[in-house]
């Protein structure tokens, strides 16, 4: 459903638009610059080549004329001026003859098949390229590489070779040249769109995934080729941010589902008290009464959000400005001497072993109230058990480089594949359920040691539950307050 | 839930301090401070308001206050750089800090600061009464009882030096946790004190401990205190906390 709808709406896309994306993908800017780079080494090589080629045909003409110069002046030393001018109109009529000339100091025609020449080069001396017209044929439209000598008596010798032949082979190398530059570029600019329109095919079909799953469809995912390229990389690693994404959502979903579900019971609680005393009696008492529970209702609820918020506070784990050297062991004994009396009232030992001079770097406020929930789940739950020694244990003691906190009670304890799921928020199990409280309290303790850099253990205490927080002993000792 | 057996009694009426104290509350929030004045008016006391920082200062600073109610955020001058600047005037008037921030280290920011007690929103109307009228007794001749070395509230007898306990002449042995107890009870007899501030200042933690431990011991203490004698020293305020006083005067 969604690939058609999407590919509609690129076939919607006018043909320019289309155009300039592809221009502007970053496989056709590529290909581009290659094209370039490549074009001007073609130009550079084929030029080489044509260059070197005129100068392999220049070199021949000339050495062909040097050569029959060569014949030339032996002619002129054997047989004198005479004798040369025989040679020259001899050689004139010849097929697929040289240019020769011969003319006067004054540049008057003497023998040759050269008609006409510019007199500026019949008066130096030496190599040239020129102009020249035939004797034996009209008009001036040749060109030639011709060599002047000046012979005794003023009379000067030309002898040359036509270069046509040269020119139609340097037009053939000047065009193959341009041809093939030509082809280069069109080759180039076609490769180039192919690989663009080709890699633009795959990120517009990641664009339009990536697009679907904004909308909402968090469980759809890249297609990947399997063929192990920087693409495919991109869309494994998409792939997995998706899932790790996917798991956070369904563990806030759960959490806020839990929350909603966990504070209705108290509000329909609560409203159903304030319903109660509209409906009951008039008595300002019962009135009071009924106003009073209201309030102690409304206090719970914001105990559970207090307690929601702080531990989201901890979670979010900023708090290292809170943290000072503390001496646990006074510490948890203040806690222990606050629920004494409770655990008495409730038919539990407590016993306390928290040696002084137990020091870590921590928040005293944060840690008291994570052994006192613990002792609190203690009292709650530790007399529940068949456990005939109704004791609560609260230990301190430094192992190794870390300070163990236990909480252990004589109770049910948790059955092990529980013990994971109890430290969640709201979870609370079946015992517990007729119970006050909200299930907050271990999740707060595992904030509290999650922030200190610790670890958090549900072991079996054999019968009952040991809670064992593990916190990272400080280096200083505590100044005496 | 604990229920003592005081809750049965009628309750006490609101105003439960002897002097009516002068209040300043500065916080922005109208319906909040029409709340809090409305309800201080009731419990009878004075409340004025101010709803920004400036102006909270510039009535603050005239002095005629016996308690100042400072939110943390406001407008214009933020509260604890208006509590700052009053310490740094000479400005003494006892400061309440309300704070819907409720981060660990806010307390200590705040008492830093030169406040003198804390509370973080959402607060219970009662919590605040009782605080702001131990604050304002603190003012008034609370410096000399700190100081004081016995305390006797009708037959009643505490000696904080040789940590003896005697009602009626006789002697009442308590444990060193329920000294300090009673001796808090004591210091802010007539007045109510809630179970926060008890953890507060016996045990100092400033948690809100889920079980209602501190009724516990309260009614330890008090089954100590009251046993064989026709009237109660520890009395239950339903809702607030508990209040030390010699004799329920009032007929029920």
């Amino acid at each position: 459903m969604a690939m058609t709808e999407a590919s509609g709406s690129a076939a919607r896309e006018s043909l320019p638009a289309r155009v300039q994306k592809l221009f502007r993908t970053t496989a056709f800017k590529l290909s581009l610059a290659y094209l370039a780079i490549f074009a001007a080494c073609a130009f550079f090589a084929l030029g080489y080549v044509a260059w070197s080629a005129s100068r392999v045909l220049d070199d021949q003409i000339v050495s062909t004329i040097d050569a029959e110069i060569n014949g030339l002046s032996e002619q002129y030393n054997a047989g004198g001026l005479r004798r040369l001018i025989g040679v020259v109109e001899r050689r004139s009529r010849e097929p697929g003859a040289s240019l020769y000339l011969v003319t006067t100091a004054a540049g008057e025609h003497v023998v040759g098949n050269v008609g006409t020449v510019p007199g500026i080069v019949l008066a130096t001396p030496g190599l040239a390229e020129t102009a020249y017209g035939r004797s034996d044929a009209e008009g001036t439209g040749h060109r030639a590489i011709v060599r002047i000598f000046t012979l005794p008596g003023g009379f000067r010798l030309l002898v040359g070779r036509d270069v046509e032949e040269r020119d139609r082979l340097r037009g053939v190398i000047g065009r193959t040249f341009g041809s093939s530059l030509a082809m280069v570029v069109v080759l180039g600019v076609i490769g180039g769109w192919f690989v663009a329109s080709r890699v633009l095919k795959r990120v517009d079909a990641m664009t339009r995934t990536t697009r679907a799953i904004m909308a909402g469809d968090l469980g759809d995912r890249l297609s990947v080729a399997g063929n192990g390229d920087e693409l495919d990389r991109l869309a494994l690693n998409l792939n997995l941010m998706l899932e790790r994404i996917g798991e956070l959502m369904t563990g806030l979903r759960e959490v806020s589902d839990n929350i909603a579900h966990d504070l209705k019971t108290p509000l329909t609680r609560l409203r159903n008290r304030a319903d109660e005393a509209l409906r009951g009696s008039d008595s300002p008492q019962a009135l009071r009464t009924a106003l009073e529970g209201v309030i102690e209702e409304s206090d719970g609820l914001i105990r559970v959000f207090d307690a929601l918020l702080m531990i989201a506070r901890l979670e979010a784990g900023n708090a290292r400005e809170i943290m000072a050297p503390i001496d646990i062991g006074p510490a948890i004994r203040g806690i222990g001497d606050l629920y004494e009396a409770l655990a008495e009232e409730r038919g539990l030992a407590l016993a306390i072993d928290a040696p002084d001079g137990l020091v870590l770097d921590g928040n005293r406020e944060l840690i008291g109230q994570a052994v006192a929930n613990l002792i609190d789940n203690a009292i709650k739950y530790g007399a529940a058990g068949t456990g005939s020694d109704p004791r609560i244990t609260v230990e301190a003691r430094a192992e190794g480089n870390e300070i163990r906190l236990s909480v252990s009670d004589h109770g049910a304890g948790i059955p092990e594949a529980e013990r994971a799921r109890v430290l969640e928020r709201f979870v609370r199990l079946e015992d517990a359920r007729s119970r006050p409280g909200f299930g907050l309290g271990l999740s707060l303790v595992n904030a509290v040691v999650r922030l200190h850099q610790g670890r958090l253990a549900l072991e079996d205490n054999r019968p009952g539950l040991r809670v064992v927080i593990g916190l990272p002993a400080g280096a200083q000792t505590v100044e005496k307050r | 839930m604990l229920a003592p057996a005081e809750t049965r009694s009628p309750p006490p009426p609101p105003a439960l301090c002897t002097e009516a104290m002068r209040l300043l509350i500065i916080e922005d929030d109208r319906e909040a401070v029409a709340y809090l004045v409305k309800a201080f008016r009731e419990a009878g006391h004075v409340a004025d308001q101010a709803l920004d920082g400036l102006t909270g200062y510039a009535l603050a600073q005239e002095g005629a206050y016996d308690v100042l109610i400072v939110d943390r955020m406001l407008p214009k001058l933020d509260g604890l750089s208006l509590i700052r600047s009053l310490r740094e005037q000479q400005v003494d008037t006892p400061v309440l800090i309300l704070s819907a921030l409720g981060q660990v280290d806010d307390r200590v920011k705040g008492l830093r600061a030169g406040g003198d007690d804390y509370l973080p929103k959402p607060y219970a109307f009662s919590e605040l009464l009782a605080r702001t009228e131990v604050l304002a007794r603190r003012r008034g001749a609370g410096a000399a009882s700190a100081e004081a070395t016995s305390y006797r509230v009708g037959d009643l007898e505490l000696d904080r030096l040789s940590h003896r306990v005697s009602r009626a002449g006789q002697e009442v042995p308590l444990q060193p946790r329920e000294f300090r107890l009673l001796e808090y009870l004591m210091r802010h007899a007539g007045q109510v004190v809630t179970r926060t501030m008890l953890l507060e200042h016996v045990w100092d933690y400033h948690f809100d401990p889920q079980t209602n431990v501190i009724d516990v011991h309260v009614s330890r203490l008090r089954a100590k205190l009251d046993k064989g004698f026709p009237t109660p020293m520890i009395h239950t305020v339903r809702g607030a906390g508990y209040m030390l006083r010699a004799e329920e005067t009032r007929a029920p």
